[in-house]
């Protein structure tokens, strides 16, 4: 007899010498034995001792057989014993019983050595198949609870990264977002800018789970950075795709719409990347414009080939702009039927409030009865009052012991470097090198974009101003601009900074000069310091902000002061 | 008759299993087959024939009694629908034969111990 594995056998035979007869073929080939003489022995042999194997006869007194097999089986629960039963039946019934009792396989008698044997075997590399499955179920479900717990811890780091911005207390923004949906790709991300505008992106990353979500770490990054440093849309869109492209996969990317929302300029700049389209909504017309993707998104194409043209439409105050993630376009009934841009449009046409325009539209959702679905992200954005609207105070990091206090610095940019470098960041850092004027941040960097884009787009490019007057003339004019910039070879735009002590504060002189063709002073002078309106060069702004305000060389020259007190 | 009183056979590898303990597998089997016999005639109804006819069938088998095997087997299939006198004669025979193969085990003791 080959040596086999070593295994505990409880027999179960009532006949006293089968029983001996039994026990010795299983002692020769290598086995410990355990007796019992009845069904209730049995079933107690095998609490106690807990054998691999049973070989039960059917035929016993006080329990038999099929009783024994029944409650063993059920003690045993998940694991494996087989029960083998031994039997004189013949009858094909009689042996269906037992395996209908749960028994395993039978042996006839009288009882066949070499059979017993591979009885056995098979029986033993059933148990231990039984056995593996068990334990690489545990294994499994461990491994689960683990992944699972990895994903919560990264969904709380993702979510601080997301919330850090002012989604939450902007009091112009309302949004929805599932709880999953960051998780899921869909990232909505607010902040202000130093001069007081709000960018919002909307994006939805490819895919599901934890690889659509580590993208947004990047991104967000990137937004919240450029944004605090008065970067503008299409720096900021150049970065942000630069950089999915770079770290990405190849077929992974992030669709996404950007906005810009100016509540001094009342304006909002839109640019949109395979995202469902948007609609900015007209209070006073009641019409609605939408704002369609008219780019790919980002993380597609290489930094030579992206375009960051954005489109610039004016906004009245209480005007809205509404965005929407494709989960909510996708959402479906129970007969899976699409809520589609069809359900939108017949919540859009039944409101009557456009105040309550957001939750109708989340209360549509609900009625469609679809499934919650995990990457439904809604945002609203209205146009406030610049004074309803208050951006949080920037924090530095340094004493301010150490700043420049007596100082001067001027910049000419010419026709190539205009076409392509912002200078206003930059600028804006330097100038924050003054401890003095960090309060007026805001106050300072709306001064430089309005006298560096007037010098810009009114001096250099001799751009007209009026055509900003409606909302036709507002596209007109920014296709000009860029159109022009594109041809630009000639020009320039000069910027002198001088910083000097008085007294305990200091006074800071900005001076911006441009190669155009200047304008009439007087006349844009007559009109009354009132609210801004969409055309202008913003001369109100300049002269509200800044102190002594006053150009020359027939317009060409810009020149405006800022002051500040001794520190505390 | 075809079936022998005791198959040699099994006999032959009932001792080589056994080893040192064969007599006293045939001992124990002596016990049993009394206790059966007593079993078949205190049996008040079909059912408890036919148990104690079935035991009685196995043991007989392992052990090679093949012939009182067979006779057992006999009375269990028809312990149900035979008359009283003819399950009695069954016993009877069953009886008979277990007289003749007892001696046989006897003798088959002796043996075992004389050839060691």
């Amino acid at each position: 007899m080959q040596p086999q594995v070593q295994l505990t056998i409880l027999i179960a035979e009532d006949s006293a010498a089968d029983r001996l007869l039994l026990s010795s073929i299983l002692r020769r080939q290598g086995h410990v034995v355990l007796t019992a003489a009845n069904g209730v022995e049995a079933v107690d042999a095998f609490r106690r001792q807990t054998p691999h194997l049973v070989l039960m006869d059917a035929m016993m007194p006080v329990m038999d057989g099929f009783e024994a097999a029944r409650q063993i089986k059920a003690l045993a629960g998940e694991t494996l014993v087989p029960i083998i039963f031994l039997t004189s039946l013949s009858e094909n019934e009689a042996l269906a019983s037992c395996l209908e009792a749960g028994g395993d396989d039978f042996l006839a008698k009288p009882y066949n050595q070499v059979i017993l044997a591979a009885k056995i075997k098979a029986m033993e590399r059933l148990r231990r198949l039984q056995a593996t499955v068990l334990e690489q179920r545990d294994q499994i479900a461990r491994h689960h609870d683990y992944l699972l717990n990895e994903q919560r811890v990264a969904k709380a780091v993702f979510d601080k990264v997301a919330h850090s911005g002012c989604l939450n207390v902007a009091p112009n923004i309302r949004y929805l977002q599932s709880p999953y949906a960051l998780f899921n790709g869909d990232l909505l991300l607010a902040a202000f800018t130093p001069s007081g505008d709000m960018h919002v992106l909307l994006g939805d990353f490819t895919g599901h789970g934890l690889p659509a979500a580590v993208g947004a770490m990047p991104l967000a990054e990137v937004f919240y950075g450029m944004t605090a440093k008065g970067y503008g849309l299409a720096e900021t869109l150049r970065e942000m795709n630069a950089k999915l492209k770079r770290i990405l996969p190849v077929d992974m990317f992030c669709c996404a719409t950007l906005l810009c929302l100016s509540f001094q300029r009342r304006s909002v700049e839109v640019w949109n990347g395979g995202m469902p389209d948007g609609y900015l909504h007209r209070i006073a017309s009641g019409e609605r414009t939408q704002l369609a993707a008219r780019h790919l998104p980002l993380g597609v194409l290489s930094p030579e080939a992206f375009d960051d043209r954005t489109e610039v439409l004016p906004m009245a105050l209480g005007d809205r702009v509404f965005l929407l993630s494709d989960g909510v376009i996708d959402t479906r009934d129970a007969n899976d039927r699409l809520f589609g841009e069809q359900g939108l449009q017949r919540v859009f046409e039944s409101n009557r409030q456009p105040d309550a325009l957001f939750e109708e539209v989340q209360q549509a959702l609900r009625d469609f009865g679809g499934q919650a679905r995990d990457d439904v992200s809604m945002v609203e954005i209205s146009l406030l009052q610049p004074a309803q609207i208050t951006p949080p105070a920037l924090v530095y990091s340094d004493s301010g012991q150490s700043c420049p206090l007596d100082w001067s610095v001027s910049f000419e940019l010419r026709a190539a470097t205009l076409k392509r470098f912002n200078p206003l960041p930059y600028l804006l850092q330097l100038l924050q090198e003054v401890h003095g004027l960090r309060a007026q941040s805001g106050a300072l960097y709306s001064v430089l974009a309005e006298l560096y884009s007037n010098a810009l787009e009114h001096g250099v490019l001799g751009l007209d101003s009026s055509l900003k007057r409606d909302a036709g003339g507002f596209a007109r004019y920014y296709q000009q601009r860029n159109a022009c910039l594109d041809a630009l070879q000639d020009g320039y735009v000069r910027v002198h900074l001088q910083v000097t002590p008085t007294g305990e504060g200091g006074c800071l002189t900005i001076r911006v000069e441009d190669s155009g063709k200047g304008f009439d002073v007087a006349r844009v002078m007559q009109r009354p310091v009132d609210d801004i309106r969409l055309s202008g060069r913003g001369v109100s702004l300049i002269r509200q902000l800044g102190r002594n305000a006053r150009w020359s060389d027939d317009g060409r020259s810009a020149c405006v002061e800022f002051f500040w007190e001794a520190l505390a | 008759m075809a079936d022998t009183h005791l198959d040699r056979d099994v006999l032959n590898a009932l001792q080589e299993i056994m080893e040192g303990e064969y007599p006293t597998l045939l001992d124990t089997f002596l016990e049993d087959c009394e206790t059966r016999l007593q079993q078949l005639h205190k049996a008040q109804s079909a059912a408890q024939l036919i148990e104690a006819a079935h035991s009685f069938k196995g043991s007989s088998s392992n052990m090679g009694a093949l012939r009182l095997a067979a006779l057992c087997c006999r009375l269990e299939k028809s312990a149900t629908h035979s008359s009283k006198d003819d399950i009695q004669q069954l016993i009877t025979e069953i009886v008979s034969e277990f007289a003749i193969a007892r001696p046989l085990y006897e003798e088959e003791r002796q043996r075992f111990l004389m050839d060691r």
